[in-house]
């Protein structure tokens, strides 16, 4: 099953309202409150290997969640959700199979689909991590204005929407990185410089904006020259 | 009409965990001793007390601190902490008049070698969507205020590149041996949610 589908929305937050105050945080918080959690956790980093897929592709797996799945169980809940996403893109477990355990481990007998044929995804990185060794130029120098792309991401993307569209000034270069948008779907590393960019809040926000300074780093594909 | 996602009729996530774990672990696909291996590293092993042993070697090593603020990456390393999510680690100075603060608006980005996983709060959607729009307002709320002659640079982690705040030394730690500092460096002092404290 292909894993191109837009993400829903829901994890891209940057400059969003309607979320309520910022929590205070909480002395000495346990890192898994809940036994489930860590379970949770550990399925989630088994995924990727279990369905040969990526970190890039997790995420996406993420973002592709109804906003029920993405909020409402939770962190790891969510987490768990994404890895389910990875396991039913590269068929190792049939959709329907955790509801029908669920059944079963409550009493109830239902028939648990078989497991389906794997189809994973015809893909090997080119070394570990994300950071690649590029021989191009890099395009951009610190102190360029630069702009971010305005685009409609038909899959995976790492520039938020708060950011499209803006101006900003390159802070400082960073090593090169493999591109989340190809990467997450498989469709190669491209890997490519990434940029420190800062913009002012005005430019995102308008006037009235809080003063400070927003730093975010950029792939080179998501910036032109202005 | 019945809402078909409706609270009531979803799977609580304790179950729903339990049947995953169960049906992978049935069909061979998960072995639960290696489960049990990254829960024990992330819960005992890997936290915030790499960062803050980082931290007070920067506070005691002025030469250490230069390496550190050039090449976090290799710097961190010396003191033996890398791996997962800390391929480069990019370290930002707060100072009297300059308070850097991280986030990851698009998911939960961290350093997870030097602060082991993210707490709530880093989690929570307010968090999220409003220290990129008004940090200053957010930092009050969870504690922190800020003069206005303090500037802010927030930092959204949204590459691979992981934040890491050198927090300012408190003054009255002078005569504080490295040992004794890394007791007070905090997990929200080296995201930039608070000060450190002596």
């Amino acid at each position: 099953m292909s894993n191109i589908q837009p993400a829903s929305g829901i994890h891209d937050m940057g400059g969003t309202s309607g979320w309520g105050r910022a929590p205070v945080p909480e002395r000495d918080e346990p890192v898994f409150k809940q036994p489930w959690e860590a379970r949770a956790f550990a399925i989630a980093l088994l995924s990727m290997r279990m369905s040969g897929t990526n970190l890039d592709a997790f995420r996406h797996a993420l973002s592709r969640l109804g906003r029920a799945d993405y909020i409402d169980d939770g962190y790891y809940g969510r987490w768990l959700h994404g890895a389910e996403n990875l396991l039913y893109d590269s068929s190792i477990i049939a959709p329907g199979t955790v509801e029908a355990r669920v059944a079963n481990l409550s009493g109830g007998h239902a028939v648990e689909p078989p497991a389906p044929e794997p189809s994973r995804p015809d893909y090997k990185p080119t070394a570990g991590g994300s950071m690649r060794t590029v021989e191009d130029p890099q395009r951009f120098s610190v102190g360029q204005r630069v702009r971010a792309k305005r685009f409609e991401p038909p899959g995976h993307t790492r520039l938020p929407r708060y950011i499209m569209g803006h101006l900003g000034t390159v802070v400082a270069p960073r090593p090169a990185q493999v591109l989340p948008d190809t990467h997450a779907h498989f469709q190669g590393e491209n890997a490519q410089w990434v940029y420190t960019v800062r913009f002012e809040p005005e430019e995102l926000f308008g006037p009235g904006a809080e003063r400070f300074a927003l730093n975010i780093d950029l792939y080179e594909n998501y910036l032109e020259a202005e | 009409m019945t809402d078909p996602h409706a609270a009531s009729d979803r799977i609580p996530i304790a179950l729903r965990t339990q049947a995953l774990e169960a049906l992978l672990v049935g069909r061979g696909l998960v072995d639960p001793t290696v489960m049990d291996t990254f829960i024990k590293m992330y819960e005992t092993d890997v936290g915030p007390l790499n960062g803050a042993k980082v931290v007070a070697r920067a506070w005691t090593d002025p030469e250490y601190k230069s390496r550190l603020l050039v090449d976090g990456t290799a710097a961190v390393a010396e003191l033996g902490f890398k791996g997962s999510q800390g391929e480069h680690i990019v370290v930002v100075e707060n100072g009297p008049s300059l308070h850097n603060v991280v986030v990851c608006t698009l998911c939960s980005c961290y350093p997870w070698p030097l602060l082991g996983l993210p707490p709530s709060w880093y989690k929570d959607p307010a968090y999220r969507s409003r220290m990129v729009r008004e940090p200053r307002t957010v930092l009050a709320e969870m504690g922190l205020h800020l003069g206005d002659n303090v500037e802010i640079q927030v930092w959204d982690s949204s590459s691979e590149v992981r934040y890491f705040v050198l927090p300012e030394r408190p003054t009255s730690t002078a005569e504080s041996a490295e040992e004794d500092l890394v007791r007070l460096v905090t997990r929200d002092a080296m995201v930039g949610v608070a000060k450190v404290v002596a």
